[in-house]
């Protein structure tokens, strides 16, 4: 594979290579091309991070940027195989953004349990399954309930600088 | 006893029917609010709709007086998730997962639930009986390292005539009991093996083909 087109090599072949890094860059693999997955693995190739993305949709991978660096791998995140293959061994964070809430609590548990990845952050959709998360040891980010927070907020400080204007 | 089953389709239909008839308290929680329906009129068992890996869900079908909780649904995330929610959050005794995969059975044991993977049992089973016709049943137990064989004598098997303690059975395997015409016997020493028993035999892998070809001859020769 000729070392000019970095983002149609596979992950396997990078695992081969030995992973020189920069001060400061980060080997990330992200679980997931969805909207969520596809915006971090851009954003942090932008940022110059190494990452590999992993779908089982060969057609989530459009979401990429063109400016993508990174690897694509494609396969089933609850396939140990699959996470080998992404070398989640050697991650600095492993970023869980699949649809599938369980999907998300197992590929994250196996990560930090049997992988010993240091930094596991998984995406949770239901909000009432957060405290699931927290109880198996799996830092969540829940995006409904960061809109929802900061919907609340936003009404909140409107509502107090209406009260300054009336005193 | 008090039996929490989540999943559906056939298989856990057959699973709660069989449960009830031996006597136990079952609930099922199912995702799909037809099948419910249908479950409930057909079986003698009380019937939850939902997630059964929400929290709430599995409060409401009774988590916390729970015995067992089965998580046979066909997706291993799932039955992962269930089974942690019920022995973590509700502290259920016991807790099974079925898994498709079969590389998941030593995952979730990793993560601390116990898990069946029919895959391994059938690919086993189907080895087993490559090598010897006269198996019946095949269960290996504690990850692999013991089995349990139901085997059938028949007149050319090479241990009929024999006493237990005249069989050439390698260390280490053990017939653990006779089932002759469907009454069980804890052999001694000097039970005579007959035509037609059913033998329930243990061994550890190493030893396994070498007893059974003690006991039942080369079927394949």
């Amino acid at each position: 594979m000729p070392k000019g087109h970095p983002s149609h090599s596979t992950a396997e072949e990078a695992a081969r290579e030995p992973r020189v890094r920069r001060e400061g860059q980060l080997f990330v693999v992200v679980i997931g091309c969805g909207r969520l997955g596809s915006l971090v693995a851009n954003r942090l190739s932008f940022r110059d991070h190494h990452v590999t993305v992993v779908d089982q949709r060969s057609g989530a991978f459009d979401a990429l940027a063109p400016e993508y660096s990174g690897f694509r791998l494609e396969g089933d995140a609850t396939e140990f195989a699959t996470l080998r293959e992404a070398d989640i061994g050697q991650a600095d964070v492993l970023i869980i953004a699949t649809e599938n809430d369980n999907i998300n609590l197992m590929v994250g548990q196996v990560a930090r349990k049997i992988f010993n990845v240091q930094r596991v952050i998984a995406r949770v959709s239901e909000p009432r399954r957060e405290e699931v998360f927290s109880e198996l040891g799996i830092e969540t980010i829940c995006p409904a309930v960061l809109v929802g927070d900061e919907i609340v907020e936003s009404l909140h400080r409107d509502r107090s600088l209406g009260r300054q204007e009336d005193s | 006893m008090r039996v929490l089953v989540v999943g559906g389709d056939r298989l856990v239909y057959f699973v709660s029917r069989s449960l009830t008839n031996r006597g136990y308290a079952v609930t099922i929680i199912n995702r799909d609010r037809e099948e419910c329906t249908r479950l409930a009129r057909t079986l003698d068992a009380t019937v939850v709709y939902g997630d059964g890996s929400m929290p709430h869900v599995l409060e409401e079908a009774g988590a916390w007086d729970a015995d067992v909780v089965l998580a046979i649904t066909p997706n291993d995330e799932d039955n992962l998730v269930i089974c942690q929610v019920a022995s973590v959050h509700f502290e259920v005794p016991r807790a099974l997962a079925l898994v498709n995969d079969p590389d998941h059975e030593e995952t979730f044991r990793g993560l601390g639930v116990m898990a069946v993977s029919p895959t391994q049992i059938l690919t086993r089973l189907l080895e087993q009986r490559m090598t010897f016709e006269d198996i019946e049943q095949f269960i290996p137990i504690a990850e692999g390292n013991i089995n349990v064989t139901e085997i059938a004598l028949d007149e050319d098997s090479p241990a009929v005539g024999m006493n237990l303690q005249d069989i050439p059975l390698p260390e280490g395997a053990l017939i653990a009991a006779i089932l002759r015409r469907g009454r069980p016997i804890i052999p001694g020493g000097a039970t005579v093996m007959r035509d037609r028993d059913r033998l329930i035999v243990i061994t550890l892998p190493d030893n396994h083909e070498e007893a059974l070809k003690v006991l039942v001859g080369d079927s394949n020769g």
